[in-house]
């Protein structure tokens, strides 16, 4: 197979524990180019857990991740600095609370990481950064700090921070469940259109309507295992499994019995 | 009783003079080498690996556990014996820094501790590395918390250096002791030496007001 054909992200068998507690049990998932795969699942099912293995922020006992080309790690052996930078290289993160830094301005927070990691002259990176911000609808923000914004414009700048690092893939950890649900929107909106631009992204999320207009796929995770994967469409209203269907009917009416 | 009032005129110039040039800059260098000290022993405490951990640990235990006289006296006059003489300023800087290093440690720790861990992450997933993301993230947010303590343990040094005039260190102390043993008027003058370093205190503590208010200024209140 040439790498064109590979998916972007391939993972095997991911697993990982902390103490006796078995969090992943042999995770599979596959990300082509362009193509957006929604998790969803109970909390403490590893959502979570499986992204920042993603992210290198975690490191999984067992199981394989492949980023095309070139990135294949094996978790068998010791992660080295490399393997985790490769990660980092390759993927951002968005998460839920935001995680900005609080002692930087707005164009502080998404320059800097260019500027010194990625080696971008700063020029180039504040007209990028200005470029990215204008599109969320924050240019005249830059010079904010980030106790100035609301919840919804923070978490808008934490996904212009991830985009300036142009990634090959997104990670977003439940972007909105910090949020007011009158802020939801705009924050779904800059992903949905990020989606249609054709970024590959993987969204931990509880928005099962957003889920469904967004996803290419949807991925059940329960127990540390995949139960259930396909089409959002047959996923969020014909589930196959018990646990998926079981999971679809509280989260979507809480106070049904 | 009397007080010799023109003496305690006369005598206040040179004791302030002893302070600026002995008091001040003794204090000064000691905090400035004793605050690079307390970050290597603080990073040393919070590092995974656990010999490194009990060097640190056994550093600050040490400091902590030994009177700051018994310190001096070890530099100053010890430590000659051992054949190495060590002459009274470098002794005293040596002796402050050090103890500062051992306080100091323990409150950076506790502020690097004290920023939330999605810090550390958000550093990583931007590619920071380890080094960068405690300079560039962690300890800039480390130093609003670490800021009072740190203010307190200066204003300490700056009273504690009089310990320095017992190894012949110029200072505040020894040219307030040298007039009072001269003019056998110890009421006057040790009371005058309180005051000039409480008058320093003041000073240092109207600073720290100031630094403390400018660095809250990010922080939602
Ligand atoms: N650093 C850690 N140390 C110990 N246990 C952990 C750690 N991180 C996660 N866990 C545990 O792993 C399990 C899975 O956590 P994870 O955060 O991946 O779940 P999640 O699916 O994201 O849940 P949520 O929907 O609540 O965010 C939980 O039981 C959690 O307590
Ligand atoms: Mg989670």
């Amino acid at each position: 197979m040439s790498s064109a054909e590979k998916p972007l992200l391939q993972v095997t068998g991911l697993r990982k524990r902390f103490g006796d507690n078995e969090v992943l049990r042999g995770i599979d998932l596959e990300v082509r180019r362009g193509q957006v795969v929604a998790i969803i699942g109970p909390s403490g099912s590893g959502k979570t857990t499986v992204l920042r293995s993603l992210n290198g922020l975690e490191v999984p006992d067992g199981g394989e991740i492949a980023i095309e080309p070139g990135l294949h790690l094996d978790f068998q052996y010791p992660l080295t600095d490399a393997h985790r930078y490769g990660l980092r290289d390759r993927s951002a993160m968005v998460f839920q609370n935001y995680n900005l830094f609080p002692h930087r301005t707005v164009l502080q927070n998404v320059t800097d990481a260019p500027i010194r990691v990625r080696g971008l002259p700063r020029a180039q990176a504040v007209a990028e950064a200005e470029a990215l911000l204008a599109r969320v609808g924050l240019a005249e923000k830059r010079d904010a700090y980030p106790y100035e914004l609301s919840g919804g414009q923070q978490q808008r700048v934490g996904i212009v921070r991830a985009l300036a690092l142009k990634p090959e893939l997104l990670l977003f950890d439940e972007p909105t469940s910090a949020l007011d649900p009158e802020l939801v929107g705009e924050v779904l909106q800059v992903i949905k259109e990020l989606a249609d631009e054709g970024w590959t992204m993987v969204i931990v999320t509880h928005e099962i309507s957003f889920a469904r207009q967004v996803a290419d796929e949807v991925l059940f995770i329960d127990g540390g295992v995949v139960v259930e994967r396909g089409a959002p469409k047959r996923i969020l209203t014909d589930p196959q499994e018990e646990r998926t269907a079981r999971f679809l009917q509280r989260l979507l009416h809480p106070f049904d019995d | 009783m009397d007080i010799d009032w023109q003496l305690f005129a006369d005598s206040f110039w040179p004791i302030l003079v002893g302070g600026a040039t002995g008091t001040i800059p003794l204090a000064l260098s000691s905090f400035a080498i004793g605050l690079v000290i307390a970050l290597g022993v603080a990073l040393l405490r919070l590092s995974p690996l656990k010999p490194l951990r009990a060097v640190g640990w056994f550093y600050v235990s040490v400091i902590r556990g030994t009177p700051l006289l018994v310190q001096l006296f070890f530099i100053f006059y010890a430590l000659p014996a051992l054949g190495w003489v060590v002459p009274p300023w470098p002794s005293a800087i040596l002796a402050f820094s050090l103890n500062v290093g051992g306080y100091a440690a323990e409150i950076i720790r506790a502020a690097i501790l004290s920023v939330p861990q999605g810090q550390w992450e958000a550093g990583y997933t931007v590619g920071y590395s380890k080094a960068q993301t405690l300079w560039r993230v962690i300890l800039p947010q480390a130093v609003r918390v670490a800021v009072p303590p740190l203010s307190n343990t200066f204003i300490s040094l700056v009273k504690d250096t009089s310990l320095a005039s017992v190894v012949l260190v110029t200072e505040l102390f020894r040219v307030a002791r040298q007039i009072a043993t001269f003019s056998s008027e110890f009421v006057a003058i040790y009371l005058e030496a309180a005051l000039i370093y409480w008058l320093f205190c003041l000073v240092l503590a109207w600073g720290q007001g100031r630094i403390e208010r400018r660095l809250s200024r990010h922080v939602v209140r």
